[in-house]
């Protein structure tokens, strides 16, 4: 299945906040677990991640930090603040409607089945 | 060569890559190369050889041009002047070999503009000096705009907005039956300019001036602008000085030729000149006006703050003079400036340091004298009434008081590590507005509210 530009584009930043707000981490163990949440559905050109995570630092939704851990890399560890907090409870409440609404449009209109693949998308 | 030596200069050669982009920080490739020495790991673990491991991390990451340009829309301050973001580098190449004669041609659009009032029999002696005065901006900026309108290749309709703008401030400034010797004729040669300027603005920001990263982007390269402007001024008064002195020397007199031809033009022509120099000279002079802030933020505040301590240790009233609104007017102008200018440079996700407390003191000292003014100058206005001058001078005074008053709230609150900077660089972007609505207010209401005085 092929997730269309947009929609990766629109759910990146609750995705990436949402990670973040389980506890600090990097650019890589985000993408990792973004993957693993999707069960490899969602695919990210790595690179793009990084000026997202810029914008969200410089909205002052997270803070960041350089640490070398003893023997390893020095590497940039994201934070989530309490802004960033209130942030995600927003888009939490907006993709809420959204999916909500698009439940509702789905059990009113039987005749698309998710199986069916529309013949412009047959011959990805 | 070993597996891993090869490796590391692969990875070494990615970086320097990396390395000669200018969007990318020296720490930005360096949380790249951390990015991609993970998946390598990740790869080889999983049982590829390094080579095939590199060739995919690689590919994951992403074409180079579009990182490149996504940072780019994100760090615009790094290279603001590069406003065409999506370098295509085909589609470019012949623009940029038109983009000189385009300039050349709109800036002689410019300087014979000044020239065609003369053709009607407006040249430009004493007594026609009110018509220059009123329309001076009506000649070299339709010029600049029509020059960023061709580069931003801006759309039909965008061109239509800005030619009805410049129709309108073309009749704001002539339509009026205003006297030679009135305030409001004064008025309208300072406001119609700033009012002007700002259409510009849309201009340069390609019709995109809602986004308050082009605002900034804006606000940059107006200062980089008036340096440049002042350094083709310097050059053009030696130039002056030469034409007078060695035609002078053989018995010539240069002067009507340079009062009625070299100055007018050739300042009409500057201002399309300075603007092409900014937008392609800028490795030249990098930023200039950040390093001047820095220079004179402590200077102006240090200044201030003796202003302050002598005004309490003396017990002296202000000496409410005409001009003196006006004076600390301009000086709440500068202290603005030196705000902007610290901002437009500034890392925005740096921690605030010593320069940003030294900026807060700057802007709480300006304040401070400020209000003192227009405690001593309030009983003048309720004692005299209001004239336009004054209403005016009063106006901007609010303006920029109010623009101050919260960028000092918002500093506080940065300088406290409770609010990003973001929010003061969004704040004064937004404000732009204001500056807009004011400066066409006095263009076009004020002649009318007050009678034609």
């Amino acid at each position: 299945m092929h997730i269309t530009k947009d929609l990766v584009a629109a759910s990146a930043t609750p995705l990436v906040l949402g990670i973040l707000a389980e506890g600090e981490s990097y650019g890589y163990a985000i993408l990792k677990q973004v993957n693993d949440l999707s069960g490899g559905q969602l695919e990210w050109t790595d690179g793009l991640l990084y000026p997202l995570l810029h914008r969200l630092e410089r909205l002052g939704h997270v803070e960041s930090d350089w640490q070398t851990p003893p023997g390893g890399r020095r590497r940039k560890y994201y934070r989530i603040t309490d802004q960033g907090r209130a942030e995600l409870a927003e888009q939490r409440r907006q993709w809420a409607t959204v999916v909500d609404a698009l439940r509702s449009v789905w059990s009113a209109t039987p005749a698309i089945t998710p199986i069916m693949t529309p013949a412009w998308e047959a011959g990805r | 060569m070993t597996v891993d030596s090869e490796l590391e200069g692969q990875i070494a050669e990615w970086r320097a890559y990396m390395d000669r982009r200018r969007e990318l920080r020296h720490t930005d490739a360096e949380e790249l190369e951390d990015h991609l020495r993970s998946r390598i790991t990740e790869l080889t673990e999983g049982g590829l050889r390094t080579d095939e491991a590199f060739l995919i991390a690689v590919k994951r990451m992403g074409s180079l041009d579009d990182l490149s340009r996504e940072f780019a829309r994100e760090h615009s301050e790094r290279l603001w002047k590069q406003l065409v973001l999506p370098a295509e580098p085909e589609a470019s190449a012949a623009r940029t070999r038109r983009e000189l004669p385009v300039m050349v041609l709109c800036a002689a659009v410019a300087a014979l503009a000044i020239k065609v009032p003369g053709l009607f029999g407006l040249d430009m002696s004493d007594h026609n000096g009110s018509f220059y005065a009123r329309n001076i901006s009506l000649f070299a900026l339709p010029a600049l705009a029509a020059y960023f309108a061709w580069q931003r290749r801006a759309g039909i309709r965008l061109i239509g907005v800005l030619a009805a703008l410049f129709v309108l401030g073309a009749v704001a400034a002539n339509a009026y039956p205003l006297a030679d010797d009135s305030q409001s004729i004064v008025l309208t040669a300072i406001h119609l300019p700033i009012a002007l300027w700002l259409v510009v603005g849309v201009a340069y920001a390609g019709g995109d001036w809602r986004s308050n990263r082009r605002r900034m982007d804006f606000i940059r390269f107006t200062g980089e602008w008036l340096i440049y402007f002042a350094l083709l001024a310097l050059g053009g008064g030696v130039l002056t000085a030469f034409t007078m002195g060695t035609f002078q020397a053989i018995g010539l007199d240069a002067e009507g030729f340079v009062s009625q031809w070299l100055l007018p033009c050739g300042a009409m022509a500057a201002v399309v000149v300075s603007a092409w120099l900014v937008e392609a000279k800028q490795s030249v002079i990098e930023n200039m006006a950040p390093v001047l802030t820095r220079v004179f933020t402590p200077l102006f505040a240090a200044t201030l703050l003796a202003f302050l301590v002598a005004f309490i240790w003396t017990n002296n009233g202000i000496d409410v003079e005409r001009d003196v609104l006006i004076l600390f007017d301009l000086l709440l102008v500068i202290v603005l400036g030196l705000l902007l200018y610290a901002i437009s440079a500034r890392d925005l996700t740096a921690r605030p340091g010593l320069f940003d407390r030294l900026q807060l003191v700057l802007v709480v000292a300006a304040l401070v004298i400020d209000v003192l003014v227009l405690l001593a100058i309030t009983g003048r206005i309720t004692e005299f009434g209001f004239s336009p001058n004054k209403t005016a001078a009063l106006g901007e005074n609010l303006i920029l008081l109010t623009n101050l008053a919260w960028s000092a709230w918002l500093f506080l609150g940065f300088t406290r590590g409770r609010l990003p900077f973001a929010r003061l660089e969004r704040w004064q972007t937004r404000y732009l507005l204001v500056y807009a609505a004011w400066a066409w207010t006095v263009v076009l209401a004020f002649p009318l509210v007050f009678n034609f005085r």
